[in-house]
């Protein structure tokens, strides 16, 4: 989560689910959370029960709209106009929390004098390169600093790489700092370069009436949000906000959460009770997937993954890792103890503790261009395990036949999936376009153990460790991940034990050693978390990441997760109910980083160190007792007193004044401006979908002109978008989600009988007024189609999906859960064989919850039918897209 | 204590027949003002109680596929749009020149509903094995090992609870090997027990367990009820549009529920009868009328008889 990572320093919720119940204002935009976080939403009950305004701003009336005090519909990839107007509102009307927004954020500090806005350049900021489709991020940095640190220089060395700045909002920035001050201030916000007026001139143009002519909500329904955050905002009160993949599965996503971001700062309500931004993960331990990740740019604990062009060793990599302050500044500790954890004795000082065993990057290797790679033939294997992508991906479509592109495929999974089942039962085999005996990949299905099945930890959506036990053994051949991984393992180094070969060193040095049991060997998860915490020379198990070192005498697997097996204790199986202590429940499971349920939570003290009020107060500082305490461990060194100011050159935490409650960034402000660590831009600005009926309100530039496309891949056509040629042919807003019944692609809930007849068929939810205009009918049928594919759904003709009302026009949204496939005790078609694979640039995530379609009454053709008509709409798309081509403004560039 | 009084107004044998085992009565509250309609009732109730697949059938009505209290569907989440706003100040006027008309008001009504565990039991009235009975907690349960699928609870029930189990007889459409998936057909009634097991063990039933806002609550009826009145007052205060309480009054037709409901509209817009009364109430007026009837009868024919012999 790269925006909250380059807001405040970590790429995690800023609080728990439970600290809800004492919000005054909670606005849950971008999620559905009733729905898909039901047992969190207690709290948001809990607060509303205590006289909080719950707000529910979204394109649908959901379950969540039901239960919020009041819900605000507008249209689907309009939020950052929304938001952008709170924060214009905000600033309109004085209602930000001065003595916050001076002394916290980075509101005072001057950027440099070639920065130039969107507002000046039709949509574009400064460092605009055509030819390359990028941005040249110099112009963005603060006055009298330059590009530095992990996410500068990536920026700066690898042209024409796709990993520019990702992940990197570790706030690795850097030179001139002057006594923990960036070198160009203005606590008076005056300076016409300070970020307060730079936003200011930003967002000026967001009024309520422009709000109201682009989000299609009326200016009362936006000036009643705009309000009441207001006034549920101060040393008194706080407002929080609740997100999920509403705000993440868009072409501009990451701007999305900054706006937010930027509101929370100017209001003053982070790291305080009641506030923050929660980001609903949708999986049990999505956040542990990223935390010890499964993604391909990172290491554990947020570490870069060393890339091909950069890092001579180990020293390069630290050298450009190191922050010049705050936590970042320790990551050789980090670094070196991870490779310590992995390569155990192998790893001395003398050969760099093996830093080059690491695999290296050297471009976008991420999901959808994988996909891509498949499509081309340049990917020839592909391991699927707990995804169902010929379902959930973006274009499913393209997924399955990337899929029958493959020499080899496996699939591990609790059934056989769409996935592993697409060789001869999938939309293109039924319409012909694929042939059973003609697909060459060699599918191996392995079945997986279920968590019942299995020990192990979830980390939840509020970076919480959560531990569970095995309830019984795993049938037949079902195995957990960990027996599947740790045996593959063990196989490839019992066949790599005589080679000599040094390209083997990797695997035949490795710490592979896991104490087992049972009949079937399962390794025991308990010595894996033991690992992941990590232990110094002495094999004592490390209490805190303080004391990890960069001389190899301390190992551990992550290091955000240094505690969580402190005193050889498995804290994430602590049980002691939130009854039994208070409402941080500290003593139930154990939440990274050092066991902090509300991140940045100094500030929740004023500059001096005492609570904001009463009624909020959290950590405090004591200074008797020369210490920092309160009801959550302090986030902030707990000896640290406000009054601290650093020596110049001083490094790392001790750089950090001691009034800055954001620790992980270098100058410990919360960036309200953000000069590196985004590919996109400094600040968000409203960008219309990639497909979207609409011109921008704004500026020439119509989308993110950053997004990632697919334009030389015939899998990924493209629906023409407002304004040009074609664009009547999908004249509907098509969103996509989730309900409460399925789960993600449908592989753990539509092969249940109980969950199946809770929603046991595939639905578009379409308005009265448009069932009228397309000829629906309520219970009948109906196709959708896109530029990709067309799909046929069962029609729920209701008031839930209310039109919009834009430039004085009333558009239809149409509404498809995409919970269906050809499997199971319940299919249907699958919605995401109509959306696209454009994607945010920040994190290649796909714009699933806005884009285009046609709909009309009646079933798909079935048989040959259905590529006739995918053929026709190609052609369509095709010539619409090719005029569209030779007109459009934008820069278009390939992913490839 | 809440005394069950039976129809004919003669004293209540509960909860003397207990002795000293004898407990308080327990109940549900069921508070639609936070129901969140995520249906793990449902799921919970046919985890725990083994209960078959219902039918995988789209409804279109709105997110209720259940449509019904039945047999296979102990708990059932009824789910209501309405063109109503859910509080009574939720309209706000609308501003001269504003871009778009305010929105018309829309609300969503989530409930879920369950066998009301009456004072006055229809169905227990009627039993002629003794299978239905109440139990020391006051609940009214169907044991299965007596049940004969004779269906006389099923009309006596002024709700539609009561219900026969009827499985497709095919050998290989089991959806998954629960243990009472191979009794097919057994024809016998089926419905909640109110977690019999689970309060015999001490736990809450499996429903109240599972509802993750508290919609559901178990508990003692007479707290229940006080806690009722409470949240009443406090959505009145509040200005919630319809709040009402439903069959929490020892005086209605079936002498009040043991598993009541906060609602927020009239009971028919839940698809649940205004005015509930157990059709056993009438029936010693019926047999009076009855014995009238055979009596007036017999002396008519008397009469014709002897009229005819004149």
């Amino acid at each position: 989560m790269p925006s909250l990572g380059t807001s405040f320093g970590r790429g995690g919720a800023t609080d728990h689910q439970q600290d809800l119940q004492n919000s005054d204002c909670i606005v849950i935009m971008g999620s559905n959370m009733a729905e898909n976080h039901p047992v969190g939403f207690q709290w948001v009950l809990e607060a509303r029960e205590r006289g909080a305004e719950v707000f529910h701003v979204d394109p649908r009336f959901t379950r969540t709209s039901a239960m919020a005090t009041r819900h605000v519909g507008i249209r689907a990839g309009s939020d950052i106009a929304f938001l952008g107007g709170i924060v214009n509102y905000i600033l309109e009307n004085e209602r930000w929390f001065d003595e916050y927004v001076k002394r916290y954020t980075n509101a005072s500090v001057i950027v440099d004098e070639k920065f130039s806005d969107t507002e000046d350049n039709e949509g574009l900021f400064s460092g605009w390169d055509p030819e390359q489709g990028e941005y040249d991020v110099t112009s963005w940095q603060y006055a009298g600093t330059q590009v530095h640190g992990a996410a500068g220089q990536r920026e700066q060395g690898f042209k024409g790489s796709q990993t520019k700045g990702e992940q990197a909002g570790h706030g690795g920035h850097g030179g001139g700092m002057s006594h923990g001050n960036p070198p160009e201030m203005d606590e008076t916000l005056q300076d016409p370069r300070c970020v307060f007026q730079i936003l200011k001139r930003h967002f000026a143009r967001y009024t309520p009436e422009f709000v109201s002519d682009a989000c299609g909500c009326t200016v009362d329904e936006f000036l009643h949000v705009a309000k009441s955050l207001c006034d549920c905002s101060g040393p008194e009160k706080t407002g929080a906000f609740a997100y999920a993949v509403g705000w993440t599965q868009h072409t501009v996503g990451v701007q999305y959460i900054r706006t937010a971001a930027i509101i929370q700062l100017l209001l003053g309500n982070i790291g305080r009770p009641g506030g923050g931004i929660i980001a609903l993960r949708g999986h049990a331990s999505i956040q542990g997937s990223t935390d010890i990740p499964t993604l391909y740019n990172i290491l554990p604990g947020y570490l870069t993954m060393p890339h091909t062009e950069s890092y001579g060793g180990l020293q390069g990599y630290i050298d450009q890792t190191t922050a010049p302050g705050g936590w970042w500044g320790n990551a050789d500790t980090f670094i070196v103890s991870l490779l310590k954890a992995w390569w155990g004795a192998s790893a001395a000082p003398e050969n760099d503790f093996c830093f080059d065993y690491l695999p290296r990057i050297d471009s976008d290797n991420s999901n959808y261009w994988t996909i891509e790679q498949m499509l081309k033939g340049k990917v020839k294997g592909y391991m699927v395990v707990g995804e169902n992508p010929a379902v959930g991906s973006a274009n499913s479509r393209a997924n399955r036949l990337a899929l029958a592109n493959l020499d080899w495929l496996v699939v591990r999974d609790f059934v056989e999936i769409e996935t592993a089942a697409f060789w001869y039962d999938s939309p293109e085999v039924e319409s012909g376009e694929l042939r059973t005996e003609e697909i060459g990949t060699e599918v191996f299905f392995l079945p997986a153990a279920t968590h019942l099945e299995k020990d192990g930890s979830f980390t939840n959506t509020q970076r919480l460790l959560q531990w569970h036990y095995k309830a019984v053994e795993p049938k037949e051949d079902c195995r957990s991940e960990l027996w599947f991984y740790y045996h593959l393992g063990k196989k490839l180094r019992e066949r790599l034990k005589g080679s000599d070969d040094p390209k083997n060193l990797p695997l035949q040095h490795l710490t592979w050693a896991y104490p087992t049991s049972g009949e079937i060997e399962e390794p025991s998860a308990e010595a894996v978390l033991s690992e992941i915490n990590g232990r110094d020379a002495t094999g004592q198990a490390l209490s805190s990441y303080k004391l990890l070192k960069a001389d190899g005498t301390t190992a551990c697997g992550c290091w955000i997760y240094c505690g969580v097996f402190a005193d050889d204790e498995n804290k994430a199986a602590r049980k002691k109910p939130h009854w039994e202590q208070s409402y941080t429940a500290l003593e139930w499971a154990w939440a990274w980083p050092a066991n902090r349920r509300l991140l940045y939570n100094r500030a929740s003290a004023d500059p001096e160190g005492n609570p904001w009020s009463e009624r909020k107060k959290l950590v405090w500082w004591d200074a008797e007792q020369g210490t920092w305490t309160g009801n959550d461990t302090p986030d902030f060194d707990e000896t640290k007193p406000p009054d601290y100011v650093p020596a110049n050159g001083a490094k790392g935490p001790d750089a950090i004044r001691g009034d800055r409650p954001f620790v992980m960034q270098a100058d410990g402000f919360g960036w309200i401006y953000v000069p590196q660590g985004l590919v996109d831009g400094p600040l968000p600005t409203h960008y219309e979908p990639h497909e979207s009926p609409f011109e921008s309100p704004l500026y020439l530039q119509r989308a993110n002109p950053r997004r990632q496309r697919h334009t030389d891949l015939a899998e990924d056509p493209y629906n023409p978008p407002g304004g040009q040629p074609g664009a009547d042919d999908f004249p509907f807003i098509l969103t996509t989600y989730r309900l409460t019944e399925h789960h993600t692609a449908g592989g753990m809930t539509r092969f249940t009988p109980y969950l199946s007849e809770l929603q046991p068929q595939m639905f578009v939810e379409v308005h009265p007024e448009l069932a009228r205009l397309r000829g629906l009918e309520h219970g009948g049928w109906a196709t959708i189609a896109t530029a990709r594919s067309a799909i046929e759904a069962r029609v729920m003709v209701t008031d839930r999906m209310r039109p919009v009302r834009i430039g004085g026009v009333e558009h239809h949204q149409v509404g498809l859960p995409w919970h269906w496939g050809s499997r199971g005790l319940t299919t249907g078609a699958a919605a995401n064989d109509l959306t696209h694979m454009a994607l945010d640039p920040n994190v290649h995530i796909q714009e699933v919850k806005a884009l285009t379609c046609d709909i009309r009454p009646g079933r798909r053709p079935h048989g040959g039918g259905l590529r006739d008509i995918v053929a026709e709409l190609r052609e369509l798309a095709g010539e619409a897209s090719e005029r569209a081509t030779k007109t459009d403004p934008e820069h278009t560039r390939s992913t490839a | 204590m809440t005394a069950l009084a039976e129809p004919t107004g003669t004293p209540a044998a509960w909860p003397d027949t207990y002795g000293p085992e004898a407990k308080p009565r327990m109940g549900f509250f069921t508070d639609t003002s936070v129901c969140i309609g995520c249906k793990a009732c449902e799921v919970a109730c046919k985890e725990w109680n083994l209960i078959p697949e219902d039918g995988l059938v789209w409804t279109g009505e709105s997110y209720d596929n259940t449509s019904e209290l039945n047999a296979n569907t102990w708990r059932h989440v009824a789910f209501v749009e309405q063109r109503k706003p859910l509080r009574l100040d939720g309209e706000t006027a609308s501003i001269v020149g504003q871009a778009a008309p305010a929105p018309e008001p829309l609300r969503w009504l989530m409930e879920s509903d369950v066998c009301k565990h009456c004072t006055h039991a229809g169905c227990l009235d009627v039993c002629p094995t003794g299978s239905l009975f109440r139990t020391e907690f006051g609940t009214v349960v169907v044991q299965e090992d007596i049940c004969n699928g004779c269906g006389y609870c099923v009309p006596a029930c002024p709700f539609g609870v009561l219900d026969q189990r009827k499985l497709p007889r095919s050998p290989d459409d089991a959806p998954i090997g629960l243990p009472l998936m191979g009794k097919k057909e057994d024809g016998r009634v089926w419905k909640c027990t109110l977690c019999y097991d689970r309060l015999k063990g001490g736990h809450e039933p499996a429903c109240a367990k599972a509802c993750p806002t508290d919609s559901i609550q178990f508990g003692e009826l007479d707290e229940l009820r006080a806690r009722a009145e409470q949240r009443l007052a406090k959505l009145e205060t509040d200005g919630w549009n319809g709040a009402q309480l439903y069959g929490h009054d020892p005086n209605d037709g079936v002498g009040g529920f043991g598993a009541f409901f906060l609602l927020l509209d009239e009971p028919e817009v839940y698809g649940l009868p205004p005015d509930p009364v157990v059709p056993t109430r009438d029936l010693p007026e019926t047999w009076r009328a009855t014995a009238f009837a055979a009596l007036a009868l017999t002396a008519g024919l008397v009469a014709s008889f002897l009229g005819g012999r004149s």
